[in-house]
């Protein structure tokens, strides 16, 4: 039933900005101080304060501005959002909401192999609210306390036009906007740290209805998979809804991850009126082309770009390219490793396989990996000229990873090293054969089990360092020998 | 003449001369304050121990400045490090703020000494100084008077020689209304020619520092030191600070002064408009060239600032929530009581009804019909003064329509109070530079003259004021401190 249905999905991000200070004071932004100490009298609402914009937002907005193709404002400004709450100090946030400092975006996302624009309406500026702390919600708990380390930090408020299809393609959207935001160094884009923060819009339509239906904003998407399990719940209740024959209502929902269910925060009457008005505290922001064009030139390669110039100029699948350039320090891991190995094949699949499942098992980013590109490439180097063996390098990877040791020292300590010498071998080899009648007499009566039975033996005597190449030639040639 | 009635600089010379000292002249302010503000009641708070000691440092080893040595005091919306900062009102009446305003920290910069801080009507909202949540203050000239308002303290403490000369804040006449009240001078410079930082807001758009003192020269020297581009402060604006006392000499010929039609109807008093024809005439004989001019939408100025101001009004004021200083209300059990009791609390009746006029302007809805057609009508007040300005230095009216009327008699008629600031309100909704002096009495009560000019030509504003004040005697008629 539900088939005949589409999913309308349109987010709204808000993205921290990566400044030293606040949007308009001049305290900190670092994560995760003690309560409080990041404050001063401006930030904490004091009467008789004034707002100074930092100039370093606007440069950040008109970079990301940039980076997801949208227009720049050459004049823009700041207005008011009025209402009560305590951690909002001056019980307005100063924000953008008549002349917002970005339109007309968009961005490309995959999706099924195929291309898809989902466009961007608008990005604007505005300050981040303080933090509450207290047991339950603020109805039942017997006391909160307020930290206004955030209050002030500057945000950026991405808005996409409601051109998403599935939880798929909100995802594939929210991953290519982080990818962009981080090579803009715009932002940290840490979703589990708040430095980016995602509010879904969801409606359901009938299927070649061009009506958009009643839209449900909803809030506390804390990960990339509470998105989309909430974008699937509520586009499924909203289907049931209609099908039930209910009336939908616009409405503010939360995602309860526990649970996995949305439920109604307030509907649009209980909505508040904002009361915006332009923020008389802060002159207009004028922004001329020159300024614009001397920050396009510090934007460094765009993920698009490079995810080209790795299948034109090193022939690697789009499928590789697209996963390396999800992030600028995967790219650069990449363009540093093939630098000293040019093996470009060899360094996206070791990036996607070994260095990938470390880095996930041990909830690491590429850049805290000790392990360094040129490491990475030193060890496959070991690996071409076959001091060791595929199936050693890992073992030697693992090590390296923990350690940060590099690959020829983890070797040298452990005797790793591949034994290729084939007088060695074939000593080793024949003793084996000599010492196994029984198995020899099997694979020559066809039994083609029983050689690996004997390659197991050698590579247990080797302790695992015989080259598998060498193995397997002087096992051919003396099994054959001396059944003539 | 006693040292407390002696001008600013006449103080100045005095101890230049070393004929007195700062104790003595400091000993002598504050014994003329203990002895007439129990009848003028122009002080919420005096720091006296803390000046007679600064005055004492002082004698013992003096310090450099414009000012050095010399008492102040301040409208008490002026936030000053360490000295209670009411804005006249129960919402901060314990409340100490940790810095001092730009304006406060010049002023020390250049020697003074604070003595004191000043009555208004709270939060600087009214025109009488009755609306203090402590008590009125009265008119010198007639203690059964108001002394205008906002800041009614600091004008009647100047007028009744309680201190040299005092700061104050006008957002729709707060400084030219109660110093025309009063018999003073009082400066209101073009918006952005002084920094509002640390000055509690009222009408941020409107609102502006300035000063009270005995003569215009005092005025020229104040603003000297107050004037100038504040980085704290986005909408003060950089531009040179020229000495203004430099510029001020009695040779106006050739000064063309227009005099807006407009104002000498609108129930202007008509012993008010005799009294300014009378100085128009003074400054005809001394070679300026006079003629009537037209400041057409004049009529909408009250109306579209009786929107503007209480919009902004009720935004400002949403700080004041109970969270994090002033006025909290205790019994509250959840965080919407906290909020709207410790509000009821702390907020006197105006300051409600401008929150509350100012909330629906804003409103969704009322917005465009309110707020937005305000705006317009304060484009074309300020086409109208541009348009004057293009063929005239400087315009003459009435600073009130009335002299000060008694305590009590407008308290129930908010319109007619509101009146009172229908010759002023017009040159804030245009930013413009004001003075009101003294230009004879009326009844025996204080008529003030209004003199505005073009942005940011202080200078010429001076310099008419002050060619008038050296041909008349007005501004050394002295009140009697009595009922009249
Ligand atoms: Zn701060």
């Amino acid at each position: 039933m539900s088939n005949e249905f589409e999913t309308v999905v349109g987010l709204e991000v808000h993205v921290e900005l990566k400044t030293n200070t606040k949007i308009f004071c001049a305290c900190k932004t670092a994560f995760g101080a003690e309560p409080n100490t990041q404050v001063c009298p401006i930030c904490s609402g004091f009467p008789g304060m004034l707002p100074v914009l930092n100039k370093k937002v606007v440069e950040l907005a008109i970079k990301t501005g940039l980076a997801i193709n949208a227009e720049i404002a050459s004049y823009c400004k700041f207005d008011r959002k009025n209402y009560f709450y305590p951690d909002l100090p001056n019980a307005y946030q100063i924000s953008q909401f008549a002349l917002p400092i970005c339109t007309n975006g968009y961005l490309d996302i995959d999706v099924n192999g195929s291309q898809k624009r989902i466009r961007i309406n608008r990005a604007h500026m505005e300050e981040d609210a303080g933090k509450l702390v207290h047991d339950g919600t603020i109805t039942t708990t017997a006391f909160s306390l307020v930290d206004l380390n955030r209050t002030g930090v500057p945000l950026l408020e991405i808005v996409s036009e409601p051109d998403m299809r599935s939880a798929q393609e909100a995802r594939a959207y929210l991953e290519k906007l982080r990818s962009m935001l981080l090579f803009a160094q715009v932002s940290d884009a840490r979703m589990e740290e708040g430095s980016i923060r995602c509010d879904a819009n969801v409606s359901v339509r009938r299927k070649g209805e061009e009506k958009l239906g009643v839209r449900a904003e909803i809030k506390n998407l804390n990960s990339f998979k509470a998105m989309e399990k909430a974008i699937e719940y509520e586009a499924k209740r909203q289907m049931e809804a209609i099908e039930d024959g209910e009336t939908l209502i616009q409405e503010t929902r939360t995602w309860d991850d526990e649970k996995g269910v949305t439920r109604s925060m307030r509907n649009k009457e209980e909505a508040h009126d904002y009361r915006y008005y332009p923020d008389p505290d802060l002159p207009p922001i004028q922004i001329d082309a020159a300024w614009i064009e001397e920050i396009k030139a510090t934007l460094p390669e765009m993920p698009d770009a490079a995810k080209q110039r790795l299948q034109d100029q090193f022939g690697l699948p789009e499928y590789d390219a697209a996963i390396i350039t999800t992030s600028p320090h995967s790219l650069s891991f990449f363009d540093q490793c093939v630098a000293v190995f040019p093996e470009a094949k060899t360094v996206s699949n070791w990036m996607m396989g070994e260095l990938s499942r470390m880095l996930n098992q041990n909830n690491l980013e590429i850049q805290q990996c000790k392990i360094t590109p040129a490491m990475l490439a030193d060890l496959l180097k070991l690996i071409a000229d076959g001091t060791i063996s595929g199936k050693m390098a890992k073992s030697v990877f693992e090590k390296m990873f923990d350690s940060g040791n590099s690959a020829a020292q983890i070797i040298e300590e452990q005797g790793m090293v591949q034994i290729s010498d084939e007088d060695t071998l074939r000593k080793i080899i024949a003793e084996i054969i000599d010492n196994n009648p029984v198995v020899v007499a099997d694979y020559r009566s066809g039994k083609e089990k029983a050689r690996g039975f004997l390659v197991g033996q050698v590579m247990k005597a080797t302790k695992g360092q015989a080259n598998p190449n060498s193995v397997n030639k002087i096992l051919t040639e003396l099994l054959t020998k001396e059944g003539d | 003449m006693e040292l407390h009635e002696l001008t600013l600089q006449q103080l100045i010379k005095e101890l230049e001369e070393k004929k007195t000292n700062a104790q003595e002249i400091m000993t002598a302010i504050l014994n003329r304050i203990n002895a007439v503000d129990q009848k003028v009641k122009a002080f919420l708070t005096l720091n006296q121990e803390a000046a007679i000691e600064k005055a004492r440092e002082f004698d013992r080893q003096p310090w450099q400045g414009k000012i050095a040595g010399i008492p102040f005091a301040l409208k008490d919306n002026y936030c000053t490090k360490g000295v209670r900062t009411t804005c006249a009102s129960k919402m901060l009446e314990n409340f100490i703020p940790p810095y001092d305003a730009t304006l406060v920290k010049k002023l020390y910069a250049e020697g003074g000494i604070l003595t004191g801080k000043l009555n208004l009507d709270e939060f600087a909202m009214g025109s009488s100084t009755e609306l203090s949540a402590f008590f009125p203050s009265h008119n010198p000239w007639d203690l059964e008077r108001v002394p205008g308002g906002s800041s009614g303290g600091s004008a009647a403490a100047v007028a009744a020689d309680e201190i040299p000369f005092s700061l104050a804040s006008d957002t729709g006449g707060s400084i030219r209304q109660p110093a025309a009240y009063c018999g003073v001078v009082g400066l209101k410079p073009t918006y952005g020619r002084v920094s509002r930082w640390g000055i509690v807001a009222y009408a941020s758009s409107l609102d502006q520092a300035g000063v009270i003192t005995k003569d215009v020269s005092d005025a020229a020297l104040v603003l000297s030191i107050i004037a100038g581009y504040d980085p704290l402060e986005s909408t003060s604006v950089q531009m040179e600070v020229p000495d203004y006392t430099a510029f001020l000499n009695t040779d106006i010929k050739g000064l063309k002064i227009g005099y807006p039609k407009e104002y000498f109807q609108q129930g202007v008093d008509g012993k008010i408009t005799e009294t300014l024809k009378k100085a128009l005439l003074k400054y005809e004989e001394m070679g300026a060239h006079i003629e009537e001019v037209s400041l057409p939408h004049s009529e909408y100025a009250l109306p579209a600032y009786y929107i503007i101001g209480p919009a902004e009004a009720s935004s400002n004021m949403g700080k004041f929530d109970g969270v994090r200083y002033g006025l909290r209300d205790f019994s509250a059990d959840n965080v919407a009581d906290l909020f709207s009791l410790s509000r009821q609390a702390g907020f006197g009746p105006e300051v409600k009804r401008r929150i509350m006029l100012g909330t629906y302007a804003l409103s969704s809805g009322y917005y465009d019909a309110y707020y937005l057609k305000a705006l317009k009508v304060r484009r074309l007040i300020n086409d109208d003064f541009a348009k004057v300005f293009s063929s005239f230095d400087v315009i003459v009216a009435p600073t009130t329509p009335t002299t000060a009327f008694k305590i009590g008699e407008n308290t129930d008629d908010i319109l007619t109070a509101y009146m009172n600031d229908i010759l002023t309100v017009p040159i804030n909704m245009a930013g413009l530079p004001g003075i009101s002096i003294p230009c004879g009495l009326a009844d025996g009560l204080p008529v003030g003259m209004q003199i505005i000019g073009k942005p940011f030509a202080e200078t010429t504003l001076l310099k008419a004021a002050y060619a008038f004040e050296q041909a008349t005697d007005y501004h050394q008629l002295k009140p009697s401190l009595g009922v009249r």
